[in-house]
């Protein structure tokens, strides 16, 4: 449903409401097509944070200056509260990784809100997937170079169980661990940023298109979608925060599973 | 002969559905997070995290029916 507006336009003469998922995707901006929006976004986040880590522990004092105690907030508290309840002692080992991720996927997230950018690069599964398989291949990985291969896959495949129906769950435990776990890791940190950015859009964009109805007393109801948007957007901030959390908790919960000693 | 008809999205109402069943596990887990602290006040900061994994884990289902309901047009 396409609203045209042919008054005296203090709105968007041309509102496409509902939005629909290709407008999600802004057009290249050059270098052959490669260079996107989402690649600038993504480059600004890095260097964001390797700047920030660097400058903030150039002189490390005592008292921290601000700078310095908002750095080791992240990093204590993906090692307090992350790394070591999951890991135990073994954990202050992968706390720079978790620090590291957590920062990067809160960076990312929070473009989906700040002004002007309003589209979070998680919002393309493709970053929410690389992130996944980092994670899928660290688990594996350490628990294999722990274990070693045979050890580890009993572990993981063969729950403690009568052998009468092990092999009803082996293909579900198999199922679970080694599919289900790195396609919900990108798909819930994907979805969460999608569905967010689609709830905003239809609200901003439904106050306009409400702004260009034909009667003059259903106008005003584009105030109240406009307040729902920002009511949301102090909603999807909570949901940023939740799932640059969740994402690594559970990334560290399926480390110590890996790490796990038989049952 | 056409005795009744519905238009519109059906995806609309197949993510409606689906909402459903994570609406309900949602409520279990906050009901559970806050019946256990009522019984044991000292065992909130234990339950804590668990009660942020369960939540991700059950609304991942509902999310992945606000995706699919873009991917089955």
């Amino acid at each position: 449903m396409r609203v045209n507006v042919l008054s005296a336009g203090t709105v968007a003469s041309d509102v496409h409401f509902p939005p629909t998922v290709e407008e999600f995707f802004p057009p290249a901006l050059g270098l052959d097509g490669w260079l996107t929006k989402f690649t600038l976004y993504t480059w600004v986040a890095v260097a964001v944070l390797i700047i920030f880590f660097l400058v903030a522990y150039r002189r490390p004092t005592l008292v921290p200056s601000r700078a310095q105690w908002i750095a080791e907030s992240i990093y204590g508290f993906a090692r307090d509260s992350i790394a070591v309840p999951m890991l135990g002692h073994e954990g202050v080992k992968f706390a720079p990784y978790f620090a590291t991720l957590l920062s990067f996927i809160l960076l990312t997230n929070l473009y989906g809100i700040i002004p002007g950018i309003q589209i979070s690069t998680n919002t393309h599964i493709a970053f929410p997937i690389v992130l996944a398989a980092i994670s899928y291949l660290m688990f594996n990985y350490i628990g294999i170079r722990k274990h070693g291969f045979v050890k580890y896959m009993k572990n993981s495949l063969v729950p403690s169980a009568p052998w009468y129906i092990l092999p009803l769950l082996i293909p579900i435990e198999f199922f679970s661990t080694f599919i289900v776990r790195p396609v919900t890791l990108a798909l819930r940190l994907f979805a969460n940023m999608f569905a967010g950015h689609m709830i905003l859009a239809v609200f901003a964009l439904g106050g306009f298109a409400l702004l260009n109805a034909q009667t003059w007393y259903i106008k005003p109801i584009s105030v109240l979608s406009w307040v729902m948007a920002i009511g949301l957007t102090f909603l999807e901030a909570l949901v940023i925060l939740l799932q640059a959390y969740v994402f690594v908790i559970l990334t560290a919960s399926y480390i110590s599973g890996a790490l796990a000693e038989e049952h | 002969m056409l005795l009744a008809e519905i238009e519109g999205s059906l995806s609309a109402v197949g993510y409606g559905l689906a909402a459903i069943g994570p609406g309900i596990g949602v409520g279990i887990i906050f009901a559970a997070y806050i019946q256990a602290t009522a019984r044991q006040p000292e065992s909130a900061r234990l339950t804590q995290q668990w009660v942020w994994i369960g939540f991700a884990v059950v609304e991942a289902l509902a999310l992945l029916g606000i995706a699919f309901g873009f991917v089955f047009q």
